[in-house]
Order: structure tokens, then sequence, then C-alpha cells
């Protein structure tokens, strides 16, 4: 298996679903003669052409709402909204459109759609730019969210969003795009609503996905040379959200951390954490503990923002102040 | 005009260009972080355009706001602090480049959601058109924020309500690396006020006196009761979007090219040639300006950074 990165893993998986089917097409802002804005796309506009990789002007909600169309049609459209910040300005389509048009008529209308984005802060861009709202998309039934954490688990994801015939929002972490991971060559398929045990452990069960799986393994490294074995469960998709995976480790070890980037309130954490008590109240042994950012709009200063953002160290005390 | 006035002008736009060539260092340094959006190329627009203000006029723009910000008044050492995300910047180290506002100077922001603060200018044309003051609101922003939604419900309402406000798109001829053509259904941007039957016309960017009488016969129509207009300024960015950006979608030629239209260089010729100004006379404000950058970097090197215990300050107004 090579080792590539982030980056390559999804770029892999874009360029061999496109070569496999022609119905699929990429769109969105930067993604042709740029390249891509995080480079993802790079050489796609010469290989397969302006027809399957379209420029489109700074129109976020005529990107999502086209593609929806396109999609309807049969096309398979992979739409690129730049960063997550800028889905706001298509929340319409996203929420009202997308996520509704399968059950509001009555099973007729499919949306083969996916909508690539790209998530979180610490790259000193302030608050319009830094969001990690990821939490917010999970809300909705209807629309699918992924959120890789590892090079396998994005391409794997990634051809099974674009093979799904579901509204698939793929989030993509901002500062995940040179992490290296060994990835299977070809047709490597992760299914969408499945969480995974990254690291298995018996003493404590971290629960977290994308960034902060980086985070939550770096985290057990340290705890493991103070003797705290944790098992790391990375969630991979917030909607549909698969339990099965956290029930089990908890049953095991009867503590948890839950880690995620975005604010605590109304957060990934809470809705984890009250399933854990709603499946396993029997075998809590020590209240739940939610590592988050600060309830702050994200500043640019640099130690200010680093502050406000969850840290490997906030995993490490939570950790210790469930033992 | 005095020749005061002509050489404020020249004061500004030089200021402007060697903050900026100063921020690109700093940038390379590590010291300033973020996205650093240049206004390299375009210093004649809000020059020219925010020369013509009266200080009740408002201003507010998008992300590529250093210049805006130097024009509007703030000094450059607040400007430069800011960029190094320091306590004593204009926005306390909290906005960085994208976001530098200070609304005692009536310069209502850079707003780095493209296309969001449209909407918000009609509304601040409203809060004057409600209180009566005789004032207008001057809303720049760029080619490619013409294609969002934004940007066509700002406009629709504000000749709706007969808003005062002058709305300016900066025409550098790319939105990041997509030019007006293949993103815009008409190059000529000011077409798209037309369809708001709004008076609008284009003017050489690169003219920071054209831009400028421009901006004063429009501004003094709207304050007289026209409503809104549209002013295209047809400009080019010499940089890159942001830094680091690999310029792929366009010729070094073309860069080239605009660069022999450069604003600064344009307005000496132009002093010289009007006999408004000496070389001797610019030549002291070059100088000036070295001083002024000087004193700016070494207030902003030595401004402390935000105390860690501010950083919830200011989530919400205390009640
Ligand atoms: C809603 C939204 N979409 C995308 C972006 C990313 N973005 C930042 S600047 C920019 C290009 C804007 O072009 P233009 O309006 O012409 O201004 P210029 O950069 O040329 O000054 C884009 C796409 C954004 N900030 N906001
Ligand atoms: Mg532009």
């Amino acid at each position: 298996m090579a080792k590539i990165t982030m980056r390559e893993a999804i770029s892999q998986a874009l360029w061999e679903e496109m070569e496999r089917d022609p119905k699929i097409f990429i769109m969105g802002e930067e993604v042709g003669v740029w390249g891509g804005s995080y480079a993802v796309t790079r050489g796609f506009y010469d290989h397969f052409g302006a027809n399957r990789v379209k420029d489109t002007p700074i129109s976020e909600s005529a990107i999502v709402g086209s593609a929806i169309g396109a999609a309807l049609t049969g096309l398979r459209p992979v739409a690129e909204i730049m960063t997550i910040n800028f889905a706001f300005s298509a929340m319409d389509h996203i929420v009202n459109e997308s996520a509704k048009l399968h059950y509001m008529f009555n099973g007729q209308m499919r949306l083969p759609l996916v909508i690539r984005t790209v998530s979180g802060g610490g790259r000193q861009l302030a608050a319009t730019h830094s969001q990690t709202p990821d939490a917010i998309f999970a809300h909705f039934p209807g629309l699918t969210v992924v959120a890789p954490g590892t090079p396998a688990d994005a391409k794997g994801l990634l051809k099974a969003a674009i093979r799904s015939d579901n509204p698939v929002l793929f989030i993509e972490s901002a500062t995940l795009y040179q992490l290296r991971g060994e990835v299977p060559e070809g047709d490597y398929i992760v299914p969408l609503g499945k969480s995974t045990v990254q690291r298995p452990g018996k003493d404590v069960t971290i629960v977290t996905y994308s960034k902060m799986l980086d985070y939550s393994l770096k985290a057990a490294d340290q705890l493991a040379s103070e003797g705290i074995d944790a098992e790391v469960v990375d969630l991979r998709s917030l909607r549909p959200l698969d339990m099965v995976p956290v029930i089990e480790s908890f049953k095991k070890t009867n503590r948890a951390v839950i880690a995620e980037e975005g604010w605590k309130s109304y957060g990934v954490g809470a809705e984890v954490s009250a399933r854990i008590y709603e499946e396993a109240f029997d075998y809590v042994d020590a209240p739940i503990k939610r590592v988050a950012q600060k309830e702050v709009p994200l500043p640019y200063n640099r130690n200010l923002e680093q502050a406000a953002l969850p840290q490997i160290a906030d995993i490490v005390a939570a950790v210790k102040e469930v033992m | 005009m005095q020749k005061k006035e002509y050489l404020e002008l020249y004061h500004q736009m030089v200021l402007i260009r060697r903050l900026e060539e100063k921020a690109a260092e700093l940038y390379q340094d590590g010291k300033v972080g973020g996205f650093l959006h240049l206004y390299i190329g375009q210093e004649a627009v809000s020059t020219g355009i925010i020369s013509a203000r009266k200080p009740i006029d408002r201003v507010i723009t998008a992300y590529r706001d250093h210049g805006v910000a130097i024009n509007s008044g703030i000094p450059v050492k607040r400007v430069l602090a800011e960029l190094e995300g320091k306590a004593t910047g204009v926005s306390g180290g909290r906005g960085g480049s994208m976001h530098m506002a200070d609304i005692s100077l009536n310069y209502w922001g850079g707003h780095a959601i493209v296309g969001s603060h449209i909407p918000l200018a009609a509304g601040l044309a409203l809060g004057d058109q409600y209180a009566g003051n005789p004032a207008v609101t001057i809303a720049l922003f760029g080619d490619g924020a013409t294609n969002i939604g934004y940007f066509h419900e700002g406009l629709n309402l504000s000749k709706v309500w007969n808003l005062p406000v002058l709305w300016v798109c900066e025409n550098n001829e790319y939105g990041m690396g997509t030019s007006v053509p293949r993103a815009s259904a008409v190059s000529d941007i000011r077409q798209k006020a037309i369809g708001y039957g709004m008076p609008n016309r284009a003017v050489d960017g690169m003219d920071v006196l054209a831009v400028r009488a421009a901006a004063e016969e429009m501004i003094e129509q709207i304050r007289a009761g026209s409503g809104p207009q549209f002013l295209e300024a047809n400009t080019y960015r010499f940089r890159g979007h942001s830094m680091g950006d690999p310029e792929r979608y366009r010729k070094q030629e073309e860069v080239r090219q605009w660069e022999e239209d450069d604003p600064i260089g344009n307005y000496q010729k132009k002093l010289i040639s009007g006999r408004h100004a000496t070389k001797a006379d610019m030549d002291a404000i070059e100088k000036q300006v070295d001083d002024e950058i000087a004193e700016a970097i070494e207030f902003a090197e030595n401004s402390p950074e935000p105390a860690l215990d501010t950083l919830f300050d200011n989530v919400y107004v205390e009640e």
C-alpha cells in the first residue's frame, strides 16, 4: 500500500471515479484553471476538459442549486464549496432542497449529489473563515454528512459518496491535507454511516472525527506512556451516526471523552454523550467529558486563536479527569 | 484643487504601496499570518473615491482593505499592528488583514465573505435616510462579487428605497483566477446597474484624478436625492490574489503590460505635466512615507500581543 497525503487520496478518489463514470463532473470556484484552492483538482481541467471540470462564478447558491438540478436529471455532480464558511450562502439549497426532495415528493426524485467542502480553523483566517460548523449540517434528516480523518477513509468515503444516490456533504479539514497514511490502490470503498475503532484500548474511550482524530491519536500515545490505554473511535460520518462501535467500546471502558473542533454547545459531543447516556447508562463510571472549541468567534491573533481551539493537551487532561 | 491636495493624494497612494510591500515581506518572515490580499495596482481607486467624500459619508469594502483603511484615515501604524495581530491594531488583533474597521472614521470595514457587505451598505444608507442625514454610503466591491446574489438583492433594494449609496465596482479583471468573461454574463460590469434602473458610468481606475472627479460628481448628485448610482473603476491587481497565488491563470506579459499603466507612475506624470508639483515635492513625500513606515514598524513590533484573558471580550455587548 502506498503512503500518500490526504490531498492525494481525495484527488485520487475523484480522478478514478471520473474515469469510471462520465456522468460524474465537478463544479465550483477555482476547481479548473486554478486547480482547486487546496490543489485537490490540480491537473483535472487539462485531463477531463472544461465540460467536466466547471469553474463557476462566485455564486454559492447557484452552485448547489444547479448541482441539485443536474443531479435530478441523472448526472452525478461533485460540487465544491471552497470552504464551509461559504456554505451558509447556499444553506437554502442544501437544507430546503437537497435534504427534502426525495422524501417530500414521495421518493420520485433522486439526488446523486456530493458537496465537497473544507472546515476548520487554526490558520489565522479570523472569525468569518475559520469555522467548524459541521454539526449544524448533521442536524438535517435527508442529508448525509461525512468528515474523514485519515487518507484511506477520505478516499473510500468519497468514492462511496459519489456512488450514493443521496445528497452527501463531504467535509475535509483545512489543516489535514498534508497528513500521510496508507491508502489502498484502486477501487476502495468505505461505507457511509459507519464508525470505526482507529486505535484499540481498554481504559477509556475517546470519540472523535476529522482533525480531532489526529489529535486524539497523539493524545492516546501520550497517555499510553503514562499507563492509560485509550481506545479511539472515529465517527467518520456524522449522519447517519453509527453508535455501535462507540457503545461497544464504552461498555468495555465505562469512561468517555468526546473531542471535536467545533463549538461545544449543541455540538457533536452533545449528541454522542446524550446517546451514550441513553443507550449505556448502566455502564457509566464517570461523567462524560467534552473537548471542543471555546465559545467565541475565532480571532486572528495566533495565540488567541490557539487558546480558543481544542488542543492535544486538552484531550489528555479530559481523559485524566474521567479516569 | 490646491497643491496640498494634489500632494496628499500622492502621499496616500505611495503610503499604501510601501505599506503593502512591507506587509508582503513581513508575511514571508512569518510576522503576518492568515490571508493577505494586496491592493498594489489599485491604489488610485480607493484614494480617488474616498478623497471625494465628506466625513459624514460612510465607507464599506471587502477584504482587500488596506488601501481603504489608509484612505479613510486610519494611521498606518494601526494597520500594520493589526497585520501583526497586536493589541494596538485597528481591530485589536482580532480581525487581521481582511477585517479592519474604524467607525470613528466612518469606515465600516473590511468584510471577507464575498458580497456580504453589499446589503449592509444599503442598511447603512437606510440609517442615514431614516435620520435625515445628508450622508452618502460608499460601497466598494470586486467584479467577482457582482455574481453573487447578495449584490443583486442589495442593488435592487437600494433602488426601490431610493437609498443614498454610491456603488463602486473595482473591476480588476479577475476574481481569484477566474477572468470576468468566464464568470460574468456581461463584461462591462456597469451594465448590471441598468437592470436596476441606476445611473452608471465607467472610469479609468488607474487615473486617480479621473476617479476622484467621477466620485465627486456622483456623490453630490446622490446627496441631492438622485438615489443610488453605480461606478465601475477599471483597474488591475499587480500581485497575486493573495500571498502564495501560483498565478497560473494569467500571463506575465499581461501583468507587465498593466504595470506600464501604474496609477502612481501615471499620477507622477500628471503632477509634472500639469505643473501641480515638482520632482522635489514628490521626493520629499517619498522620504516622509519611508519615515512613516519605519515608525509604524517600530510601533507594531513594540506593541503587545492581546492578553489571553481578553479572548472573550466583545462576544456580546455588556448589558
Ligand atoms: C461567499 C464567498 N465565496 C468565496 C469566497 C472566496 N473568495 C475570496 S476572494 C474571492 C474572489 C473575489 O473576487 P472579486 O470580487 O473580483 O475581488 P478581488 O479579489 O478581485 O478584489 C473568492 C472567490 C469568499 N470569501 N466568500
Ligand atoms: Mg476582481
